[in-house]
């Protein structure tokens, strides 16, 4: 089955990537007010049904993924 | 029982550029520096571990989060628990973060660019087995070398570990955009310090500083005076 999962900086955290990554577009001529820099995660896993696979990528996130202290995640598998 | 050269382990992961630093200035301050190699699921008998810098796995995802699983790590978690001495330098103190033995976290510099240079520090606390040999207050000038140096704790951790006394060293001017400047910090229970400065690169006058000494001397007497531990 394939899944994504989605790590974000969290709503108020300084992203230094992010403004820098703004700052170049607005030189670039593109009204930009703010960019977040996050990371994509495409897996190819193995489990019984999109809930069974939904449970372990919210370990997988908790425990690797991503760091509760300064980043979000947000799971998308297969609709059922 | 107190050795004359207590053995302190140096773990070393794929990518840890430090490690051979580390156990040199180690033994030029009068331990036994123990090499431990990553995948060993057991320290040997030490009185003490220093996790050294460098770029465990690469740092891949975030730096430090790889390492964390290291079979070393989880021993070296163990040893933490049963009170042993842990001292994390730079990439080491990330692990630290990363595996839950020191708070907050370290992140991208606020300037986005590597610094490398030598930077003053403060001294907060001069009582902690890191930090015996220095005097509160005092600043020691000690180099950092790092991409991904910036302490961070939410507001609320960082007022904790303020009334905990638990921020051992902080940067007498701004280095990397660290949450109040914090540059080291101890766990609740004083055994575990991370910090980002690499005290064994400033461990003679030669090298621009001997202040790093003061920090891993502290360590070698604190070594020195318990009983190798061994955590099974």
């Amino acid at each position: 089955m394939r899944a994504t999962v989605v790590v974000r900086p969290k709503h108020g955290i300084l992203d230094p990537q992010g403004q820098a990554v703004a700052s170049s577009l607005r030189a670039l001529g593109f009204a930009v007010d703010e960019a977040r820099v996050g990371r994509v995660v495409d897996l190819e896993l193995e489990a019984a049904d999109p809930a069974a696979a939904r449970a372990q990528l919210k370990r997988m996130c908790e425990q690797l993924l991503a760091n509760p202290l300064i980043e979000s995640f947000e799971i998308a598998v297969p609709q059922p | 029982m107190s050795e004359a050269r207590p053995r302190i382990a140096v773990v070393t992961f794929p990518g840890s550029n430090d490690d051979r630093d580390a156990a040199w200035a180690l033994g030029a301050l009068g331990a036994e520096a123990v090499p431990v190699w990553h995948a060993e699921p057991e320290l040997p008998a030490v009185a003490a571990v220093v996790l050294p810098g460098g770029f465990s796995y690469g740092d891949y995802l975030r730096c430090g989060a790889i390492a964390r699983f290291a079979p070393a790590t989880a021993a070296v978690v163990e040893f933490a628990a049963a009170g042993g001495l842990v001292l994390g330098i730079c990439n080491g103190f990330q692990i630290l973060c990363e595996a839950g033995l020191l708070p907050g976290l370290l992140r991208p510099n606020e300037s986005l660019a590597f610094v490398c240079r030598d930077v003053p520090l403060t001294v907060e606390r001069a009582d902690t087995p890191f930090t015996a040999r220095c005097d509160q207050g005092q600043t020691l000038t000690i180099p950092v070398k790092h991409g991904e140096g910036l302490w961070y704790a939410d507001d609320e951790l960082f007022a904790e570990l303020e009334a905990r006394k638990q921020i051992v060293l902080r940067y007498a001017e701004p280095c990397n955009g660290s949450v109040d400047d914090v540059a080291g910090v101890v766990n609740e229970h004083g055994n575990v310090m991370g910090l980002m400065p690499h005290p064994e690169h400033a461990i003679d006058p030669l090298l621009g500083s001997a202040d790093g000494a003061l920090i891993l001397a502290s360590l070698v007497d604190a070594a020195r005076d318990r009983e190798p531990l061994v955590v099974r």
